[in-house]
């Protein structure tokens, strides 16, 4: 076995200072009615060599943006990765480490999650920050499970329906069993509508949950809408991307209370969707409902500077079913990965992927306008992904023949808005080129759909 | 080896104009930002993020990191945590292209050989666990717990049962009662017996038709199988209730017993315990949950599903689930996690992984048998993957209490057991070795154990002494809260 040290031998002279005859008499205590009494049925055992030639096999079964152009987003991106993140990531004294409850011997993860707190604070423009849950998904969820704790209002909460249409599942999933109403509000151009929104705020309405940039691209009117939540006793819990913060007002300053998101963009790979690194922020007088863990500055019998996990009486471990959540595992390693990242990128670096992306967009956006068959749907300011009509409706074939011409042209949207059946996301980050851009509008003029009833 | 001038924030080192990155400029025209983005939305400040050159995020990083206790680095006995060894074969292979790239919104045509390994992931944790159905999705033990509660909660809703509690030993991990309160069930705490297994007549006397799911941990949190835990399941089923089993000491019982073969109906795996994954200062984890046939319609979507084609398997994402509880998060899973527990269990095969829990077990019991002689195990002579000693008598005696232990450890190199868990057992010493350590290194664990039990409690009350730090006040941290740097304060 490959890690395990025991000789025959060792096994022997364990079991001799035991005063135990056998292995199998270890396990006296699991009764025999309850023993698997064949071995398990799973594939045999592999060496490294083997393994690792199974599993290119199989890897070289997918396709990836290092084969394809990809033009996907809606929550996952394709940033790059400056080295010196992977670097980091790697150092087995970082990732082969467990939770710092020791301080002493845990001060590298601690003053790291001190300072990625102090980051996430500075890119929110908010008090203060966890240590990270464990996606945007999730971190939207406890955000306004956070909403209705510090407001003390159950009734209802409202969910922009330009918010990630996942993290809106997530979010009806754990109210399913709760008493709180999920009330949507309608975004019929793109961006919240504000008149739906003053109809169903209430004096019982606990957040508005919105996305800004919101799923579609879209820059949503936050000073207005803010505004409008606050007169009504609402908190505003805002789904922020990261990068667009290089360049966007900051969620703190529009009057944002709580901000969740995904992190992946800061130095995360994609990986198929997971592990991502959840970000959350807020203000200083909601820390106490803050869930997740927490590292905070003091000092040590000494006096020197030191680092220690805080706030410890809000989390399962102390408070079990009082606690503020049942978080226990944060993304520890994603979090000092985002670190490395915005320490690599300084504030100049974020303002410059922000533009690259603005820019980048701003031109595909353009091209499409100009296409024959494609129209971009939504009027409205977008950062660095938008909405694309195909006015042949026939999207599901233009993507599938787009991968197989050598590129991902987006994310179809008829699977959480039947209206926009005949539309597709369309993302593009610092990577893409403007000659892959004008691939795919290439492949465009030259498509031609057989075979499919014209809708329009 | 630690770098002495390294005691600086990141913050710190920041000097205006440094930086660690040149991008390009664009290659498209470019217009000015306001025209794009009306005023109104942008940033009239930046982030005041560090401004650092590469070398010295490399040096600040790499002496920070020399600061952490590690699992490559020591020896990890942290009882309840599977501190074993992270196999760097896996880390490799989920690092490589057309795994860790992939988009999660890529089509499945252009992802067969991830879906394939997701399914076949299933199929393996469906037949370790003898349940019927796994999902992938939760993203952590505690997740899956909170994730299985909502199945549980989807089910009795659809069979009209109004059920509103959950039950949970008074040893059970924190996470079992906060993941029952965050999806709205009362919870009950059942009491242990002195010997450390469920008190049966507190549970019967709690156990009534109101009563949705019992939450058991076995091997339970004091490293003891559970051995009534057959009649235990009889008992909730007989009154239509749920077994949960809470599958963090998997380690244990791998190719021995199943919970499916116990009684359990829902429970999920800790792939970063049992399956090597590595901890990562806190995360990743994963945690995926194995159910019962008749749960199986209300599980996370999606799942991978199978097809038999003319030319062969093909994968695909199964949506079709009406009566599924929705989502828990975003998008399929943690997968990087996964994968590397899929390459731990080929690696293994059915023998290599009894073998891990055979000699999990072995070294549990060897350390106790060098340990109790020293340091009272209440709870008996044998163990499963892991013991809980008790500095009770220790401390009343000389003053040396377990924290005082754990601390004196740090300065022979040693990462400290768990302390004051489970709640159960006054002054709780909880050691797991795990299979991945030698006899020689237990040994010497145990003869320091042994020597520090020896010392003088007043050298142990400021322990450690060799740390570059050492028992931080944690009062003043919790009371006057400083969680963020702020340039002001430090000037």
């Amino acid at each position: 076995m490959s890690y395990i040290y025991n000789t025959p031998e060792d096994q022997q002279a364990m079991l001799e200072a035991i005063g135990c005859g056998s292995i199998e008499e270890l396990f006296a205590a699991v009764p025999q009615s309850l023993r698997l009494q064949r071995p398990l049925q799973l594939p045999e055992a592999m060496g490294e060599l083997q393994l690792t030639d199974h599993l290119a096999e199989l890897a070289a079964q997918n396709r990836s943006p290092a084969d394809t152009v990809c033009f996907l987003g809606a929550g996952s991106y394709d940033h790059f990765i400056p080295a010196v993140v992977d670097y980091v990531g790697s150092r087995g004294e970082f990732y082969t480490s467990y939770t710092p409850y020791q301080p002493e011997v845990s001060q590298g993860n601690l003053q790291a999650m001190f300072e990625y707190q102090t980051m996430v604070c500075e890119l929110t423009a908010m008090d203060v920050s966890n240590q990270s849950l464990y996606d945007g998904g999730s971190a939207t969820v406890e955000g306004v499970l956070m909403s209705l704790d510090v407001t003390r209002r159950r009734g209802r909460v409202l969910v922009a329906e330009s918010v990630h249409p996942e993290f809106r599942q997530i979010v009806e999933t754990y109210l399913a069993p709760l008493e709180t109403e999920v009330v949507s509000i309608p975004c019929p151009s793109g961006v919240i509508d504000q008149r739906a929104l003053a109809d169903e705020l209430s004096d019982d309405t606990a957040c508005l949950l919105l996305q800004h940039p919101n799923f579609f691209g879209c820059l949503e009117e936050v000073h207005q809408i803010v505004e409008v939540v606050h007169a009504a006793g609402a908190l505003i819990v805002s789904v922020v991307d990261p990068i667009s913060l290089g360049l966007l007002e900051r969620p703190g300053d529009y009057g944002a209370d709580i901000v969740v998101g995904e992190g992946q963009s800061l130095g995360t790979p994609m990986q198929y969707g997971g592990p991502y690194l959840g970000l959350m922020a807020c203000r200083d007088s909601f820390v106490r409902r803050l869930p997740g863990r927490i590292a905070g500055q003091t000092v040590d019998r000494r006096g020197n500077r030191c680092w220690v996990l805080t706030l410890q009486t809000r989390e399962q471990h102390i408070r079990r079913d009082k606690a503020t959540s049942n978080i226990c595992s944060n993304q520890g390693l994603f979090a000092l990965r985002a670190s490395v990242y915005l320490a690599a990128m300084g504030p100049e670096g974020m303002r410059k992927v922000a533009e690259l992306c603005l820019q980048k967009t701003a031109y595909a956006r353009q091209q499409i306008i100009e296409s024959d068959r494609l129209e971009v749907l939504f009027d409205r300011p977008v950062f660095k992904e938008f909405v694309i009509r195909d006015r042949e409706n026939a999207v599901e074939e233009l993507l599938a023949d787009a991968e197989r011409a050598g590129i991902f042209a987006g994310v179809p949207l008829g699977r959480w808005y039947p209206d926009l059946a005949d539309c597709f996301l369309f993302a593009v980050t610092e990577r893409r080129t403007r000659r892959q851009i004008d691939r795919f509008l290439q492949f465009v003029s030259e498509h031609t759909t057989s075979g499919v009833t014209h809708a329009k | 080896m630690r770098n002495k001038h390294a005691t600086q924030l990141i913050f710190e080192l920041s000097r205006a104009g440094r930086s660690a990155v040149s991008l390009p400029t664009a290659d498209v025209p470019q217009q000015p930002v306001d025209q794009l983005i009306p005023e109104r939305f942008l940033a009239r400040t930046a982030p005041q993020l560090p401004e650092v050159s590469e070398p010295e995020i490399v040096r600040h990083y790499a002496n920070l990191s020399t600061l952490n206790m590690s699992v490559d680095t020591h020896f990890y006995p942290l009882g309840s945590c599977t501190m074993k060894y992270n196999p760097k074969r896996n880390e490799r292979l989920a690092s490589i292209a057309g795994v860790v790239d992939v988009h999660p919104y890529q089509s499945e045509s252009s992802l067969q050989g991830l879906l394939r390994i997701f399914f076949e992931l299933q199929q393996m944790l469906e037949e370790i666990s003898g349940l019927d159905a796994v999902s992938l999705q939760p993203a952590a033990g505690a997740h899956g717990e909170l994730t299985a509660l909502m199945v549980a909660a989807a089910y009795f809703r659809e069979i009209g049962d109004n059920r509103t509690k959950v039950l949970s030993p008074d040893s059970a991990h924190g996470t079992n009662p906060a993941s029952a309160r965050m999806c709205g069930f009362d919870t009950v705490t059942v009491k242990s017996t002195s010997d450390g297994f469920v008190d049966r007549d507190d549970l019967i006397s709690k156990l009534d038709e109101s009563v949705a799911v019992l939450m058991i941990t076995n091997p339970n949190t004091l490293g003891l199988f559970e051995r009534g835990i057959a009649e235990i399941a009889d008992e909730v089923h007989s009154r239509g209730g749920l077994i949960y089993l809470d599958g963090a000491n998997m380690n244990a019982i791998l190719g021995i017993t199943r919970p499916g073969d116990f009684g359990a109906d829902m429970m999920h795996f800790n792939p970063h315990k049992t399956f090597s994954g590595p901890h990562g200062g806190g995360g990743p984890g994963a945690g995926p949950i194995a159910v019962a046939e008749k749960l199986t319609p209300y599980l996370p979507v999606p799942r991978v599903a199978r097809l038999e084609t003319e030319e062969g398997y093909t994968y695909r994402l199964d949506w079709g689930q009406p009566r599924s509880i929705g989502r828990v998060r975003s998008f399929f899973g943690n997968c990087g996690v996964l994968v590397r527990a899929y390459c731990y269990l080929l690696t293994h095969g059915p023998d290599g992984l009894r073998s891990v829990s055979e000699n999990a077990v072995l070294n549990a019991n060897y350390l106790l048998s060098r340990v109790k002689h020293f340091l009272p195990v209440p709870q008996g002579d044998r163990c499963m993957h892991e013991f809980v000693a008790s500095a009770a008598q220790l401390k009343s005696d000389t003053g040396i209490s377990a924290m005082d232990m754990a601390k004196r450890l740090l300065d022979y190199g040693f990462h400290a057991p768990t302390v004051y868990f489970p709640l159960t057992v006054r002054e709780a010493v909880m050691v797991e070795p795990t299979e991945t350590e030698s006899k020689e290194m237990l040994d010497k664990f145990a003869e320091t154990l042994f020597r520090v039990t020896e010392e003088a409690a007043d050298l142990l009350h400021d322990a450690p002494h060799t740390t570059l730090i050492s028992r931080p006040d944690e009062v003043t941290a919790a009371r006057k809260p400083k969680l963020r740097w702020q340039p002001s304060a430090e000037d």
